[in-house]
């Protein structure tokens, strides 16, 4: 990169990419291409297979469970959003990947959130019980 | 996905069909707007974004309320995991098609772009047939959606799952009528571009909800946290 884009030397220079699409700096065969969403089809099918293995078997520390599968749906996620949707940490990806973050941070907070204070108003809460008695 | 602007060297940015002069457009606001295809699929990532928050507040109503069964079917008694391997199935492989037919769209075959995406709506119609089919044996066996809290944030969960899939299934066919009719005409790519961005964006919801809603769901309540 040399003459127009010295004003922009850093982490930023070139043009960005959009989402899902390919870097502009890699020259790829139409082969490579097949070959790499193959990749990502046959790590998110292993990946898949494991979830319903783990459900399934009794391999797996009991109260583990939900957490091994927690795990696992993470993972897939990163598979599709590495092979499919292309995000990835190159410098032309930065808006895209800040935008994500957001947006992970977003999804975290209701859903980690909503559970943290639902399990308090359920412990503070009189017991349905009794709640029923006190009205009769 | 590749266009002809991802095929030309990075000097020349998107010196492509589209623009004679490079831009020295950077998108962090140097050098003049970004090109259009960057502002439209960006555009389109903001708002899949605030579609998964929206998803994520009926994740979390599920993960709230799917031990309040009312007295009534619990997850473990209702649902069929052999079906959800099936839907989940049809929808990992539609994901691959649709990768394949913006291959093709890449490299301005007709042929393969119809056949990719013929494949990735018939998969698309087969997972809609299993969702309503388990739905209505749901309902038929009175575990409808107004049976318990449960039941309710499970209908609407995966509910709105598959209408997004519907929807994306009409727009999958308006987008085979416009190459047919239209061919690759650039703003035409744009739509597909946000299209497949679409399709995968609903295969990574459908990955959480076959693992949080069916595999940890139907787990024995004493494994749960």
């Amino acid at each position: 990169m040399s003459g127009e884009h010295e004003f922009d030397a850093g982490s930023n220079v070139g043009e960005d990419r959009a989402p899902g699409a390919e870097s502009a700096g890699e020259e790829r065969t139409l082969g490579q291409e097949v070959r790499g969403y193959a990749l990502g089809l046959a790590l998110a099918v292993a990946l898949t297979a494991a979830s319903f293995w783990v459900r399934g078997t009794d391999l797996v520390y009991g109260p583990g469970l939900a957490l091994a599968l927690l795990v696992l749906a993470v993972a897939q996620m990163g598979i599709h959003l590495i092979f499919f949707l292309h995000i990835t940490t190159a410098p032309d990806n930065e808006n895209n990947v800040l935008a994500l973050a957001f947006g992970v941070l977003i999804v975290c907070l209701i859903v980690f959130g909503s559970l943290w204070v639902m399990e308090h108003l359920n412990h503070n809460m009189v017991p349905m019980q009794e709640l029923m008695q006190m009205q009769r | 996905m590749s266009t002809e602007a991802l095929r030309t060297p990075p000097g020349s940015s998107h010196a492509g069909h589209h623009s004679a002069a490079p831009s020295p457009a950077t998108g962090h606001g140097a050098g003049g707007p970004a090109p259009k295809r960057i502002v439209v699929g960006y555009g389109f990532w903001i708002f899949l974004l605030s579609d998964v928050i929206m998803f994520s507040a009926f994740f979390a109503a599920y993960a709230v309320l799917f031990k309040n069964t009312a007295g009534g079917p619990t997850a473990e008694q209702l649902f069929d995991l052999r079906n959800t391997a099936a839907e989940t199935a049809c929808l990992l492989a539609s994901t691959f098609t649709c990768a394949m037919a913006s291959l093709a769209v890449g490299e301005r075959n007709q042929k393969w772009t119809q056949i990719s995406l013929l494949a990735t709506g018939l998969l698309g119609v087969a997972f809609i047939t299993l969702e309503i089919r388990e739905f209505a044996s749901l309902i038929d066996r009175g575990a409808g959606p107004s049976r318990s809290a449960f039941l309710s944030s499970f209908f609407t969960l995966v509910g709105c799952h598959g209408v997004h899939v519907t929807a994306g299934l009409l727009w999958l066919g308006t987008m085979m009528a416009q190459f047919y009719a239209k061919g690759f005409r650039r703003d035409i790519r744009h739509r597909f571009l946000c299209f497949s961005l679409f399709w995968h964006a609903l295969d990574i919801i459908w990955v959480g909800i076959f693992s949080l809603v069916y595999l940890v769901g139907t787990l024995p309540r004493e494994l749960l946290p």
